[in-house]
């Protein structure tokens, strides 16, 4: 089994209380699990907040991680989002070392991949891409060869797709009509 | 009308509200406030104990006796770090406490201020849940919470921790009709197809049994689970959490499995067709080598704590939900099905284990005039002790005598420190049992290492007017680990020498306002137990001298088969090679 058949994207619920961050990133290192990226947001009701969290386990312990997680007071509701049946989504900025000719390559690489350039200097380009996570690998993997001076990556955001919310009930027809590719 | 009170009257009536009679605790400097009012504001009985420790260990053994949730408290910084031993106690046994802690205020939180520790933070992975209270308003619904958590699902230790300003400043009073928490529902009732399914499994068995572990006492369903195994015929092993679930007296109770236990209870797992856990968590100490444990076993597993079903062992039926209300079913189902097919012949399978726990007893030899045998003097004390005597155990070889001696006839009347191991609860622990039931006597069977760990609550004791008698097993040493250096260090004993003399354990209890007695053959152990238990207004401690050389058996080594299970000490084979050595 490769790693990458280990990643599983999940999305948590939690009430918008202080510690719910701590509570469920100290509950990964208590038992264990390997957090591949977390991220956290606002939702659509103040009083909760969304974490979208990508663990690096087996799909046994997986199912632990869920359980343990629901013990958690604060955790309102759990999903796991199987492959393919989510949207999933990442932000990255990469800074990449652009000398000579090496800029213009950089540019026409940014244009198929249709990331914007958010800083210039003599010897760097920053970009901005958002998109599937494979979408950023294959970027990254293209500007590695020019040498990356830093990057950062938001972690993985994830919404099912179809009609339903996490909380099963139905969105609201404006925003659930809205299709994403 | 409005009332308005400070946070400290508040928080003591809104413990009110829940029900508490009684806090074990020590003031400091943050909790003060709460101190105030509990001189005449306040029904709440305030037990001064000696070690914050001894006043965890005192609410966890208050709710072991009792069913009701135990309270603690102690002031900020080392008065909460001294209650993480038993909250993570508690956590691990799923005991309901309550642990109040003060906290430096607000606006010097996070501020190294003086005794400030961040113990919400600290206790997060011990506790089921904990809180920090910013506003004296949040106070009554935090102290809802707080008990309605400890209480339901899987029980569990809380703590609310309250700056000192929190606690001193006013707010309104009101009681809060509910709790919400959107994020907690435990399931309490069982799925019934699920029920029937795990039914017409143990119809189908031909060896099966009843794993019987604390959810069981937890849950108050010893009535059930009888009705369950005599109404099927259905063998029944409690583990070190439920002793006591089951009466030992029964034809159908084949005693405790695990490390300790005895070989008709392993075996009979290691050979059963079909194993029905209750409110058990196939805990390491009671399956050995996971991948050898009850090899031709399907599983029925019943517990509250979904998380429990499958960590270990996979389920073939899972049943999430409170053990009275699924055990309560199944009897009902199994009822109805033999009454139109008939109760499965299990003779065969019965009559195997009978014939097991005729022929393999736990054994020892006390011989006359020859030294005295631990397991001898925890048997006198179970021969001369009533039904309803509560009996309460540390850590080690002493905890494992009492377990496997003692003859436990109902539920909450054993109370232990089983999952987290700490030595030192026994002392402390029998005191909580004692408030929460002062008609019962209790007992403390202690090791000579465990007692010096929290012996100071024999001042409580004193103070406070809460008789119990300790029994101390003293071998001189942390026998224990004596017994792993012997067996699988090649007797090459390290760090482990207490020296029996030292303290002179009559001396101590006197000096504590308690009965000293000290026991050195075996002839002379009834008429010390008899003394101790006429004693009704003092704490006795009897130090009994036993044998160092004494071991506990049976025994699985760590890591090893169920299979394996050694009988005695003549059994075993010493490793020679260090890597052979079972660990932990």
């Amino acid at each position: 089994m490769s790693s990458h058949d280990k990643l599983h994207t999940i999305s948590v619920l939690v009430e918008n209380k202080p510690g719910v961050l701590t509570r469920v990133a100290g509950l990964f290192s208590a038992r264990g699990f390997n957090i591949d990226s977390l991220a956290v947001g606002t939702t659509e009701a103040p009083d909760t907040s969304r974490m979208t969290i990508v663990v690096n386990v087996e799909t046994k312990t997986l199912e632990q991680v869920t359980k343990q997680l629901n013990k958690l007071i604060n955790v309102i509701k759990i999903l796991e989002h199987e492959p393919g049946s989510a949207v999933e989504r990442e932000l990255m900025l990469v800074k990449v070392r652009s000398d000579g000719e090496a800029r213009q390559r950089i540019m026409e690489i940014a244009s198929v991949f249709r990331v914007n350039v958010v800083d210039v200097t003599h010897n760097t380009l920053t970009l901005e891409a958002t998109g599937k996570p494979e979408k950023l690998e294959a970027l990254l993997e293209l500007l590695e060869d020019f040498g990356i001076v830093e990057l950062s990556r938001t972690g993985r955001i994830a919404l099912s797709r179809g009609d339903r919310g996490i909380k099963e009930r139905v969105l609201r027809p404006a925003r659930a009509a809205g299709a994403e590719g | 009308m409005t009332e308005r009170y400070s946070g400290a009257r508040t928080l003591l009536k809104a413990l009110e509200h829940e029900g508490v009679e009684v806090i074990f605790g020590i003031p400091g400097g943050a909790s003060m406030p709460i101190y105030d009012p509990l001189v005449d504001e306040s029904s709440i009985r305030h037990v001064l104990c000696r070690h914050e420790q001894g006043a965890g260990h005192a609410a966890e053994g208050y709710a072991w006796a009792t069913g009701k949730p135990g309270v603690c408290m102690a002031t900020s910084g080392p008065g909460g770090t001294n209650l993480v031993t038993p909250i993570a106690d508690a956590k691990m046994d799923s005991v309901p406490i309550v642990a109040i802690t003060g906290q430096v205020p607000t606006p010097v939180v996070g501020n190294d201020a003086f005794q400030e520790a961040d113990i919400t933070g600290i206790t997060m992975p011990i506790t089921k849940h904990n809180f920090l209270v910013k506003d004296p308003d949040d106070i009554v619904e935090t102290v809802r919470e707080a008990f309605h958590i400890a209480t339901t699902g899987r029980p569990g230790p809380v703590l609310i921790d309250l700056p000192k300003d929190v606690l001193i400043n006013e707010t309104t009073w009101r009681w809060p009709d509910r709790v919400k928490m959107p994020g907690y529902k435990p399931t309490t009732k069982g799925n019934q197809r699920q029920i029937v399914e795990a039914v017409k499994m143990i119809l189908a068995a031909e060896r099966p049994v009843l794993y019987v572990g604390g959810g069981v006492i937890k849950a108050d369903a010893s009535k059930e689970l009888h009705d369950l195994a005599t109404t099927g015929q259905l063998p029944v092993v409690t583990t070190l959490m439920a002793r006591g679930a089951f009466p030992d007296s029964h034809d159908l109770c084949f005693g405790m499995p695990g490390m300790h236990g005895n070989y008709t209870a392993v075996t009979a797992m290691q050979k059963a067709d079909l194993l029905v856990a209750l409110g058990a968590r196939f805990d390491d100490r009671v399956t050995g080598k996971l991948a050898a444990f009850a090899p031709h076993a399907k599983i029925v597993h019943v517990d509250i704590d979904p998380a429990e079903i499958g960590k270990n062992r996979a389920a073939d039926v899972p049943i999430v939900g409170d053990c009275r209300d699924v055990i309560g079913k199944m009897a009902a189902e199994i009822a109805t099905r033999q009454e139109e097919r008939g109760v499965p012949n299990r003779d065969a399978w019965l009559g195997q284990l009978r014939e097991w726990r005729e022929r393999y007893p736990y054994r020892y030899d006390q011989q006359s005039g020859g030294p005295l045998k631990p397991q001898y003097a925890v048997e006198r004390l179970r021969a001369l002790a009533d039904d309803d005597t509560i009996l309460v155990a540390g850590v080690g070889q002493h905890q494992m005598y009492a377990s496997q001696h003692w003859r436990f006839e109902k539920p909450r009347q054993w109370i232990n420190s089983g999952g987290l191991g700490t030595m030192g609860f026994a002392v402390p622990a029998a005191m909580g049992a004692k408030v929460g039931r002062p008609d019962a006597r209790v007992v403390a069977i202690d090791g000579d290492g465990c007692f010096q760990m929290t012996a100071q609550e024999l001042a409580t004791s004193t103070t406070e007017n809460i008789p119990f008698v300790t029994a101390i097993l003293n071998n001189g040493y942390l026998g224990m680990v004596r017994q792993w250096q012997e067996l699988f260090f090649d007797q090459r004993y390290s760090g482990v020498y207490l020296d029996p003399d030292v303290p002179d354990y009559v001396k101590l209890a006197e000096a504590y306002g308690a009965v000293g007695l000290k026991v050195e053959s075996a002839d002379e152990v009834d008429a010390a137990i008899e003394k101790a238990y006429s004693i009704t207004d003092r704490s006795v401690v009897i130090d009994f001298r036993v044998d160092p050389s004494e071991g506990v058996f049976p025994m699985v080594p760590a890591g090893a088969s169920n299979d394996d299970i050694i009988l005695g000490p003549e059994s075993v084979q010493p490793t020679s090679d260090p890597a052979e050595a079972p660990i932990a």
